[in-house]
């Protein structure tokens, strides 16, 4: 016979040990604007650390350009104006006193199409150290180990670093290019649709590697894939545009209920794909 | 390997499945014991353990909604999905059985047992050896045990006409023995339907790896044959 | 309903019969391009041949009636003229064409677009003169110094503009990359950028070398020309195409065949150059993989 198990309530012990972890990043009363267009308009959202926040919506909500706010992107575009806060460990970013570069190495990105540089696998990930100042070749050639293992592909690639890192598989590509994200030790990792341009299979590792790696790092993920944000996230953040065609985020919670029991009539909608 | 994490999940729904059925298998056990002892307090902590098997069982579910909303099973995972659904609802109602038992014993109050009871309490060992191997079945994905379990409901079936007939024998012989043999003959049934309900873990067991939902005997008429001739 | 299927079968034999027809209009209008070219790579090669040896690279001009002499001169000539304008004009024009293709929108973007345009507009013998006004005159003497400003000048737009145009092809993403790891501007656009568009620059060079070792009118007024060895910038320097102005100008057979034989080493020349950085390019991408 069995020995009788101590019962204990499981129910949502996810979403207690979720309610414990510490805010990250937050954003506070967040507008862009292009030009006089107001593509993103109030938006207030807080990333956990150590977890996988999701952001989903249907094309041109501004899901990517609430993305790229978070590691002031958007300075890239001439005409994008940023305004409201946005804090990374409380510290206000958007703004003159900021140094942009240090909330860059802080805050990673991974982009939608596999990008790496045309060097080899080796330079690509040592790109980022070597700005830092990073000469040593045996500091070198640890990081650039150390990142390649934590985003799984070390073993694929030990033997052909100095080949060049255009040579090797769509979705190797994307892992490069995450273990060059991860080669300057970010806080934050920032992924645009990462999964979007690859197969399956190669889709699943990604969303693996996310999984392996968030226990060290904070996740922020945009996907049009709303399966792909059930599968990987713990909080999701839904946007979609309002009457001025400007993105609004309308329903942020953790992502079993807005999948399981959302609030909003539109998020439900969405996830059930009977939007419109 | 690609998707560790649903993996482990899956795992510890299983895990939670095995919790579930040990806590029934106590309940029933419990139960008989309880009602052979005439021990209202253990009965009472029946109740007790029902409420607890019965929020048990919506902590399952819920965590099968949130697996299936957030990793959209396929094959082999969906039919395990669905069946765990299937199976706490089965293990729900049997320890909805023992919780019957506990009341039947509580509504006794002081009188005494018709007679010492023998067979039931071997029903209830049977039922609940019958519940632990068809959830090892279960969670090994073992079909060839999980084809032979239900064979051993005929066991069942057989104490349970030997108390049937035990007790009419007493109601025809004092008619003023109709309601506590009424009693023992709840219980008596009870239990009886209580390994029915591991036929169908067993079919659900099956049906995962196999991917066919076949009954595997259909023995609760085998009681009502022999009832006619 | 409509019958397509019979529809498209009436159609079939008219399909192939059209398709034979625009096939065929094809091949004769790439003949009617290949062909000027080939009879002149020809008739340049038989006309230029026979006037080459070993002497006509290694021996100075001769006076006419001597047997011999060759264009050793010119040779050097235009490898300093040619040189010193790349020198010049490939730094310049290459950081305007990164500046053009980054900031495409920007005032000074749209002014090197438009001065590049205006610049490669202008015909080279008005350059010239423009050297001389501005180089020769105040010097008081011809040389190889204001010869090869006047061919960077006329390098400078299409390095400007075959290096925006390449720049452009790098995609976003790529500079979005390094900025997003912290990297500035420069860095990016030098560690980055440079390196993935060089193949396209580098044809660029090569069309701007190969454009200006061609030139014999500004010639004229700048490096003017010099029977004699010269590597001295401050003096007048002989260059091919010049050379082959003077031979060709001239009335005598024996210079005619000579000014054959120089355009016949020109060509070659370019060529072999266009060659080689083709081939540098093309190890490098399969070494690198590049986007152009």
């Amino acid at each position: 016979m069995q020995t009788p198990v101590q019962v204990k309530t499981v129910v949502n012990e996810n979403a207690v040990k979720a309610r414990q972890s510490a805010p990250k990043m937050e954003m506070r009363n967040l507008s862009v604007y292009y030009g006089k267009f107001r593509a993103l308009a109030e938006i207030n959202l807080t990333v956990q650390a150590n977890k996988i926040t999701a952001i989903i919506g249907p094309s041109g909500c501004g899901k990517s350009t609430l993305l790229r706010s978070f590691n002031r992107m958007n300075d890239l575009t001439p005409s994008a104006r940023v305004d409201g806060e946005i804090f990374l460990d409380g510290e206000n970013i958007n703004s003159n006193s900021a140094d942009i570069v240090d909330v860059r190495r802080r805050v990673g990105m991974v982009f939608q199409r596999p990008n790496p540089f045309p060097k080899s696998i080796y330079d690509n990930v040592a790109y980022g150290p070597r700005l830092y100042g990073v000469k040593r070749k045996s500091d070198l050639d640890g990081i650039v180990e150390k990142s390649l293992r934590q985003a799984a592909l070390w073993d694929e690639v030990k033997d052909k670093l100095h080949q060049s890192g255009l040579s090797i598989s769509g979705g190797q590509q994307q892992r490069l290019c995450i273990a060059r994200a991860l080669a300057v030790e970010p806080e934050v990792i920032l992924m645009d649709e990462p999964a979007s341009a690859l197969d399956p299979i190669s889709t699943l590792r990604i969303e693996e590697l996310m999984h392996d790696i968030v226990s060290d790092y904070t996740i922020i993920i945009v996907t049009h894939n709303m399966q792909q944000a059930a599968r990987v996230s713990d909080y999701t953040a839904m946007m979609m545009i309002d009457e001025n065609r400007s993105g609004r985020m309308i329903e942020f919670d953790q992502t079993q209920r807005i999948f399981t029991n959302p609030k909003d009539k539109r998020t439900e909608d969405y996830v059930t794909g009977r939007f419109g | 390997m690609l998707r560790k994490t649903f993996e482990t999940e899956i795992k510890q729904v299983k895990d939670e499945v095995l919790v579930l059925g040990s806590m029934v298998e106590q309940a029933i056990l419990d139960s008989v014991e309880a009602l052979k002892k005439r021990d209202m307090k253990a009965s009472e902590k029946i109740l007790q353990a029902d409420r607890d098997i019965n929020k048990k069982r919506f902590g399952i579910e819920n965590q099968l909604m949130i697996l299936i909303a957030t990793q959209q099973p396929m094959a082999h995972d969906l039919r395990l999905l669905a069946s765990i659904m299937e199976i706490i609802s089965e293990l729900e109602r049997m320890g909805d059985y023992a919780k019957g038992i506990a009341n039947i014993n509580i509504r006794m109050g002081d009188a005494p047992l018709l007679k010492p009871l023998i067979d039931v309490p071997r029903m209830a060992q049977k039922g609940a050896d019958m519940l632990h191997r068809s959830l090892t079945a279960f969670v090994n994905e073992d079909i060839e045990t999980a084809r032979k379990i239900p064979m051993e409901d005929d066991e069942v079936d057989a104490l349970y006409n030997q108390v049937y007939r035990e007790l009419m024998t007493f109601i025809i012989q004092d008619p003023t023995t109709i309601e506590r043999a009424n009693w023992l003959l709840w219980v008596a049934h009870n239990l009886e339907r209580f390994a029915d309900r591991v036929t169908n873990i067993c079919e659900r067991t099956v049906f995962i790896v196999t991917g066919e939902l076949t009954e595997i005997s259909d023995t609760s008429s085998e009681f009502w044959k022999q009832q006619k001739s | 309903m409509r019958n397509f299927s019979a529809y498209s079968a009436r159609r079939k034999s008219w399909r192939k019969f059209v398709n034979i027809c625009m096939l065929t209009f094809s091949g004769i209008a790439t003949g009617i391009v290949v062909a000027p070219l080939l009879w002149i790579l020809g008739y340049v090669f038989s006309q230029g041949w026979p006037a080459i040896n070993l002497q006509f690279f290694t021996e100075l001009p001769t006076p006419v009636g001597v047997p011999g002499g060759g264009i050793a001169n010119a040779l050097v000539g235009s490898l300093m003229t040619v040189g010193l304008g790349l020198l010049i004009a490939a730094p310049i024009g290459i950081l305007a064409g990164l500046y053009a293709a980054a900031h495409p929108e920007s005032i000074l973007g749209l002014i090197v677009r438009f001065g590049t345009d205006v610049i490669s507009g202008v015909p080279s013998i008005v350059m010239g003169i423009f050297a001389y006004t501005i180089i020769v005159l105040p010097q008081k003497h011809f040389s190889a110094f204001s010869g090869g400003v006047v061919l960077a000048f006329i390098m400078l737009p299409i390095i400007v503009r075959t290096t925006e145009e390449m720049l452009k092809l790098v995609p976003a993403t790529l500079r979005e990359a390094s900025v997003a790891l912290g990297a500035a501007e420069w860095k990016t656009a030098f560690s980055v950028i440079l390196p993935t568009a060089f193949n396209g620059v580098l044809t660029g060079l090569m069309l701007a070398i190969a454009r200006a070792a061609g030139e014999a009118a500004p010639m004229l007024f700048t490096a003017f020309g010099n029977p004699f060895m010269n590597m001295d910038f401050n003096q007048p320097a002989a260059t091919l195409p010049h050379m082959i102005f003077v031979y060709a100008i001239s009335p005598y057979d024996d210079w005619h065949a000579k000014a054959w034989a120089t355009a016949l080493v020109l060509i070659v020349l370019v060529l072999v150059l266009n060659i080689l950085a083709r081939l540098f390019t093309w190890w490098r991408a399969r070494n690198l993989g590049n986007v152009s």
